[in-house]
């Protein structure tokens, strides 16, 4: 960037401001700098984050090393504390979620992009992300008052006559439960997986629909051809749902019954990672109890980045050959 | 002048008004603050206590919140808070974990409640001891078990299976109803134990009282237990309890009067007592104190002076809004927490 300008050693400040700025403008040089800084917090901020995670989970690692990943037990009258519990309540409330989020966001996008008229278009993207910004205790009175009560009365018994058979409806039926839990966050991640796959869709190239139709290819035919040349966008959708999924609060404490249980069962209640640090976090008098629930953290934490991270490389990767935007 | 110019000087008019404005917030000179934090069952009273005292000292300013019991001791033990609150006393390890000395100050008295959501049941439950222990411990699941007919004799019980509802997080309220399980069942001593969070064997977990009665008035067929003023103001129905005696009691304010009545005399030396199961013909059970956790070396000596004011006029005057959800101190007990305020110092000189 200075190759073609000498420069006396000694004048450090305008080899800085060269540096950051190929005009040499000394604004530029500062705008660029402050720039910098505040991406560079961002980074400290996620380095911090688990920094503190580790140090403060530490007491429990030590103390349980990795029974605690496979232990159910959670007493801390005893003070011993298994996380598997919490594992089973988060995968399964947010593969119920998946289940039943993906092929209805899907079907929503695909509606969205290849199906809608334009005056129908434009309003019902509006209230898909209006939906995503409904804040997630809005979502948990929601369902405590409205969809618990409805699941109970007119949906679970039906499963309850009809696949009952099955150990995974089998129960007493009150309402408040994993299926209950499953069925918000699926709510939940509904409109994110769209927005995703709304954009990763609309950035697949025209050409590819006109060079099926031209072939001869039906209207479900052009979408299949769309929707796999989407297909890692779409993979990195749902990847970023399941990342919502999974860290979920509010809504998921008040109506998936709070009990750390592993039960066969969808109508029994249940109990995710976050909503056992919301709910224990502030009484947790024991140190290794509070470092218990940081070790729970922990593992979100972790298993959050990895799966946003994929997501994010997913997106990136296929909005990147368009222009559009992730 | 270019927009760009009349858009700055305002921003910074703006920020210039917002700074005054803010400025001249502070109150004068000789304002006290104090934090408090803790138990959420005497909230609503501690609420009144706070809004009427400072009537009548406005330059004193009482803030709490009610986080739980637990959370309330570990703040006063982190020292961010000048009193906490709790309805579960202190254990000896809190205590022995706590950087000065604690003393428990007994403000008020009050009563865990079991409250149920049945249709079709037209006078309030009776419960023997033994019933609720095994209805908790999962041992008995229908509403028409023939345990619970036999106190019920005269009422049409649904066919339902039984929803137990408990506190999700750790609770003072959960403390008081463990310990009155542990004194009348032995295998809920033994499986279970007395503690704010204990492994609960069956139920779903509500949070706060609030989060339980709203799980019992959304799901027919619940049981749940919450504080008196829970139930009262929700109107909710409530249980008799058997008490040691042998009669069923209703949750009044007289029955916890009674309760607390037979070990007014004879409390310990550091007011920590349980009255869960008390003697007396027409006790309430499951009753407990609340207390006050105060530091008994004030650091500062104006703070301190203010609160032990307001714990003074607290267990004298504030004992008239306890209305119908709380019950007031026995007269033995008040002058034992006089004694307590007696001996708070700052500095070595006591504050009263």
């Amino acid at each position: 960037m200075s190759s073609s300008v000498k420069l006396p050693t000694r004048d450090l400040r305008l080899a800085t401001i060269l540096r950051l700025s190929p005009t040499g403008n000394a604004g530029d040089a500062v705008f660029r700098g402050a720039m910098f800084c505040a991406a560079l917090l961002v980074l400290l901020i996620v380095g911090g984050m688990i920094v503190a995670l580790a140090v403060k989970s530490l007491p429990a690692i030590r103390e349980f090393g990795f029974n605690f990943l496979i232990s159910r037990e959670w007493n801390p009258v005893k003070a011993q504390f298994g996380a598997l519990p919490f594992i089973y309540g988060t995968v399964v409330s947010s593969a119920i979620a998946l289940l039943i989020g993906v092929p209805l966001s899907l079907g929503i996008a695909v509606f969205l992009v290849e199906q809608a008229p334009r005056f129908l278009a434009r309003p019902i993207t509006f209230l898909v992300e209006l939906l995503a910004a409904i804040p997630s205790v809005v979502y948990g009175l929601w369902g405590i008052f409205v969809l618990a009560p409805f699941l109970r009365v007119h949906v679970e018994p039906l499963l309850a006559r009809w696949f009952g058979w099955l150990p995974l409806f089998q129960g007493s039926v009150t309402g408040i439960g994993l299926f209950t839990g499953g069925i918000i966050l699926a709510i939940m991640v509904t409109p994110i997986i769209t927005s995703v796959v709304r954009d990763v869709l609309a950035a697949v190239p025209n050409s590819q629909r006109e060079a099926a139709l031209a072939l001869g290819a039906t209207r479900w035919e052009t979408t299949r051809v769309v929707l796999v040349n989407g297909a890692p966008g779409i993979a990195g959708a749902v990847m970023l749902g399941l990342g919502r999924a999974l860290g979920e609060t509010m809504a998921v404490t008040m109506v998936i019954g709070n009990r750390p249980q592993i039960s066969a069962s969808l109508f029994e209640p249940s109990y995710t990672i976050a909503s056992a640090i919301a709910n224990e976090f502030t009484e947790a008098t024991q140190d290794i109890y509070l470092s218990a629930l940081v070790e729970l953290g922990l593992i979100l934490f972790l298993v959050t980045f990895v799966v946003n991270g994929l997501a994010r490389v997913l997106v990136w990767n296929v909005t990147r050959k368009s222009g559009a935007t992730a | 002048m270019p927009q760009s110019k009349i858009l700055t000087t305002t921003f910074w008019l703006l920020c210039l008004c917002l700074a005054v404005m803010f400025g001249s917030c502070k109150g004068g000179g000789g304002n006290v603050s104090l934090q408090g934090a803790g138990a959420t069952f005497p909230n609503p009273l501690y609420q009144k206590w706070m809004s009427e005292y400072g009537k009548l000292n406005p330059n004193i300013r009482i803030d709490y919140q009610s986080i739980g019991s637990g959370g309330g001791i570990k703040q006063i033990q982190a020292q961010t808070v000048d009193f906490g609150a709790s309805d579960a006393p202190m254990t000896d390890e809190e205590l022995k974990g706590s950087p000065r000395e604690l003393i428990h100050v007994p403000t008020v008295l009050g009563a865990v409640v079991l409250t149920y959501n049945l249709q079709g049941v037209s006078k309030p439950l009776r419960f023997s001891p033994d019933v609720i222990a095994d209805i908790f411990l999962g041992k008995i699941t229908k509403w028409n078990d023939p345990r619970i007919k036999a106190d019920n004799g005269d009422l049409n019980l649904p066919t339902g299976n039984i929803t137990v509802v408990h506190r999700a997080e750790a609770s003072g309220t959960t403390y008081a109803f463990t310990d009155y399980l542990a004194k009348v069942s032995p295998e809920w001593k033994q499986k279970v134990g007395v503690n704010k969070s204990p492994q609960w064997p069956v139920g779903q977990g509500g949070k706060g009282n609030e989060g339980v009665t709203g799980q019992i008035k959304q799901q027919p067929d619940t049981i749940g237990y919450v504080e008196l003023a829970y139930a009262t103001q929700n109107r909710f129905p409530v249980a008799l309890v058997k008490n040691a005696s042998g009669r069923f009691v209703e949750p009044t304010v007289s029955a916890i009067v009674a309760a607390a009545a037979s070990t007014a005399g004879s409390a310990p030396d550091d007011l920590r007592m349980y009255i869960t199961n008390a003697a007396g013909a027409d006790a309430y059970p499951i009753s407990t104190y609340t207390y006050l956790l105060v530091y008994k070396d004030q650091k500062d000596a104006t703070k301190g002076k203010a609160l032990v004011d307001f714990m003074w006029w607290g267990i004298h005057y504030g004992e008239k809004y306890t209305g119908s959800d709380y019950a007031p101190l026995p007269a033995e007990v008040v002058k034992r927490a006089e004694a307590k305020l007696n001996s708070i110092t700052s500095g070595g000189k006591p504050l009263r």
